[in-house]
């Protein structure tokens, strides 16, 4: 997977309570998870700038680090924008086509599942079910809901937040 | 010893308490199929081949890691048992680019090996869905194709267990599985220190060397050129074993003649600048001790153990020996020396190296490492690829005489075939040191202590009013061990050998892919060592400083070890690198 470089914005004062956090957490067994969690607590994801702080200061191979990242679905890699696309891709969603809004919303940002967009405005992830099956297809921005969503609809919704 | 009996298809065998399943049928002469399993660092359970049945339990076990039991029945090759494990290579076969025809691994791999084994008939009878992957080649000495990988793990087991390093894990969940590294960055970019122990591991054709087997040929065949080669010592004590010859054969003189008839100009043999390495380093050692130099000094012959200390410890790049590796110092003296001896000019001289090592095709191109602005080395092959020219160029390996390699580069002692095993750099070493110190003959030349498999082996010798205490091991875990040992004052020692490999040079990342059939039940590290200790015994010299060229080159050439000249043409400085951030 080839991921793209947004640029860290992570600060001195994050850093420091990443580390004290590690240096409370170093001598559990199994400290390796909570303190990627605690990282994703203060920065909102784990780029490979967070991670080289924790491998350099719990002394485990980074690439450890990276394939537990990848591995749960909790952790992110790429930060959260300012604003939260979430597209439902629940079974009554989908089957009215909520892929094919997903899809375009992927395409006018240029971003796939877990994506931000480079002015990290926008970024996009797909849910199951938020209960308003009723108004399907639907997708959120924010708090926002967009209900009986259509592709065409796509730009004019981003639009409103951009 | 408390031992348990059980019956392996209806065999009774008695085995030690704790031994596994596996262990207990290999006993019994039975042999149980593995993928995954590598004896001590890589214990997982995972690829589901070793399936066996168990008496009174509705499940299959796999064998590789379930304990065996006083009074239980296994049951290896049942029909259920053959149908599961035909499965499991048909669902492997599904995600496996199966190029087989030109797969470097092609006739000794061990999926293929299997599959014909098990019979399989449609290698295409589930279609996965292959996924594209880059074909990572940025590093200096490997290729990692992901499309042949089986997600076995034993590379990760290699690079995490054995060297301490880890740089490459598995990354992503399901189907989406892949083996790289962070962020899916190349391994360049990684703290990766070419040791090519993951080669060794792979038990099929995802991971290889860069090949340079055409471009010596070419060399070889230009008749501007004057081609010379130098084979390192544990290269004699792994190339039989390309040829089907088991673990622990000795191949030195089928190989100077295989070289010789390959069309080399001159077949000239590591073991000389090997001796040349012991002149320079225990003057160096000794010089330390008297001078008050830092101590301990530690070997620079292995560059994966060099890349590894510039990246992880640092702060002891002070400590290691400055002397430039054998295959560095050979290559060096080649193009002065040798080539002002035999009016030759250097810039048509190729140096071509055969080593056990794949960190030597990143050592050859470090830019310190050249002589009068020319590379010391211009290739370096490893003994796998030493195999397949000798192949290519139709030479019958059962056929070949064995002959002696030319003079002068050609002569080395027994002190320096043992540089291939952990623990002989040492021994080389204090054989030289002691006589210098004490300016008597040595009644026995075997340092025993060093020898061995051991993690670390320290000693102390009493030599002429001077106490000199010792360590050695091999494997970079080990290394770490050692290391932190000597920083945190709980261990004192004033000279230290590193090897990258574990076992030494003789299982070096070049070496022949042993498969896990075989790994798993013989210590390939002891039976190769074997084979060096063997020559050391026979050779009639056994010290590095008797070697008559070695005499010869600081008497007409070099002046003293340690000289101006000796310092400019042998030997070399580091680097600081970083574990992280390489990529910034």
């Amino acid at each position: 997977m080839e991921t793209k470089k947004i640029a860290f914005l992570g600060t001195a004062e994050q850093e420091a309570e990443l580390l004290a956090a590690i240096d409370d957490m170093r001598n559990l067994p199994g400290a390796l998870m909570p303190v990627m969690q605690k990282a994703q607590e203060i920065y909102g994801y784990l780029p490979i700038e967070v991670q080289e702080i924790i491998s350099d200061a719990m002394d485990v191979p980074i690439e450890k680090i990276y394939g537990i990242a990848t591995f749960y679905a909790q952790f992110n890699l790429e930060p959260k924008g300012k604003h939260q696309i979430s597209v439902c891709l629940g079974t009554a969603c989908y089957v009215k086509g909520s892929q094919l809004i997903f899809d375009e919303i992927s395409k006018q940002l240029g971003i796939g599942e877990g994506g931000c967009t480079d002015d990290r405005n926008f970024s996009l992830s797909s849910c199951r079910c938020v209960g308003a099956c009723g108004l399907a297809p639907v997708m959120l921005v924010d708090d926002d809901v967009y209900s009986q969503m259509t592709p065409g609809r796509v730009e004019e919704v981003l639009a409103k937040y951009a | 010893m408390d031992t348990i009996t059980l019956k392996i298809d209806g065999i009774e065998v008695t085995v030690p308490k704790g031994s596994t399943v596996l262990e207990a049928a290999h006993a019994a002469a039975v042999k149980i199929p593995t993928l995954c399993f590598l004896k001590e660092i890589n214990e997982i359970g995972a690829c589901r081949m070793c399936l066996v049945e168990i008496k009174g339990s509705p499940k299959l076990a796999a064998a590789c890691v379930f304990p065996a039991a006083d009074g239980m029945e296994v049951f290896t090759s049942t029909p259920r048992i053959l149908a599961n494990r035909k499965k499991t290579l048909e669902l492997i076969l599904s995600n496996h680019r199966k190029e087989c025809l030109s797969c470097v691994r092609s006739g000794n791999c061990e999926l293929q090996k299997l599959c014909r084994e098990y019979g399989i008939e449609d290698e295409n009878y589930y279609a996965g869905a292959n996924p594209e992957f880059r074909i990572d080649d940025s590093a200096a000495h490997m290729v990692r194709d992901n499309s042949k990988c089986i997600l076995c793990r034993r590379c990760v087991a290699a690079c995490t267990v054995s060297q301490g390093i880890g740089c490459i894990g598995a990354n992503e969940r399901g189907f989406d599985t892949n083996i790289g590294s962070v962020f899916d960055l190349p391994l360049a970019e990684t703290s990766c220190i070419h040791c090519g122990q993951c080669i060794t591991a792979c038990p099929v054709g995802a991971i290889y060397e860069k090949d340079s087997v055409d471009d010596v040929f070419a060399a070889i065949h230009d008749p501007s050129k004057h081609v010379l080669v130098q084979v390192a010592p544990a290269v004699r004590a792994g190339l039989a074993e390309e040829f089907g010859k088991p673990v622990g054969t000795d191949a030195q003189g089928k190989m100077a003649a295989a070289m010789r008839r390959l069309g080399f100009d001159k077949v000239f043999d590591t073991l000389f600048s090997a001796d040349l390495t012991i002149m320079e380093e225990a003057t160096e050692f000794l010089d330390r001790v008297k001078n008050g130099g830092t101590l301990p000094l530690i070997t620079s012959c292995s560059p994966g153990w060099i890349k590894f200390c510039e990246t992880y410890y640092p702060d002891m790049i002070p400590n290691l020996s400055t002397c430039k590796s054998p295959q560095g110092m050979f290559g060096a003296v080649a193009k002065s020396y040798y080539a002002e001896k035999e009016g030759i000019d250097p810039k048509d001289i190729v140096m071509v190296s055969i080593m056990p090592c794949t960190a030597k095709k990143f050592e050859y191109q470090r830019p310190e490492m050249n002589v009068n602005g020319l590379r010391d080395n211009d290739y370096v092959l490893t003994t796998r690829e030493f195999g397949r020219m000798i192949k290519l160029a139709g030479l019958d390996w059962d056929m070949l005489p064995e002959e002696d390699f030319d003079l002068p580069l050609g002569l080395g002692t027994g002190a320096a075939v043992i540089f291939g095993a952990t623990g002989g750099v040492m021994e080389a070493a204090l054989r030289t040191a002691v006589e210098v110190l004490t300016g008597e003959e040595l009644p026995n030349v075997d340092f025993e202590d060093v020898r061995g498999l051991k993690d670390i082996r320290t000693a102390t010798y009493e030599v002429a009013g001077l106490t000199v205490r010792v360590a050695v091991t091999s494997g970079l875990a080990n290394a770490r061990k050692l290391l932190d040992m000597v920083k945190a004052g709980e261990l004192e020692v004033d000279f230290i050998e590193v090897m990258a490999c574990p076992g030494g040079c003789v299982n070096g990342g070049g070496q022949p892919q042993v498969h896990a059939s075989v790994r798993n039940f013989v210590d390939i590290r002891a039976e190769r060592a074997k084979v060096l200790y063997a020559l050391d015994q026979g050779n009639a010299i056994r010290k590095s400083h008797e070697n008559p060229a070695i005499k010869e080159i600081y008497e007409t050439y070099l002046g003293e070890p340690g000289s101006h000249l000796a310092h400019k043409l042998l030997h070399t400085e580091y680097t600081p690198r970083k574990i992280n951030g390489n990529w910034d």
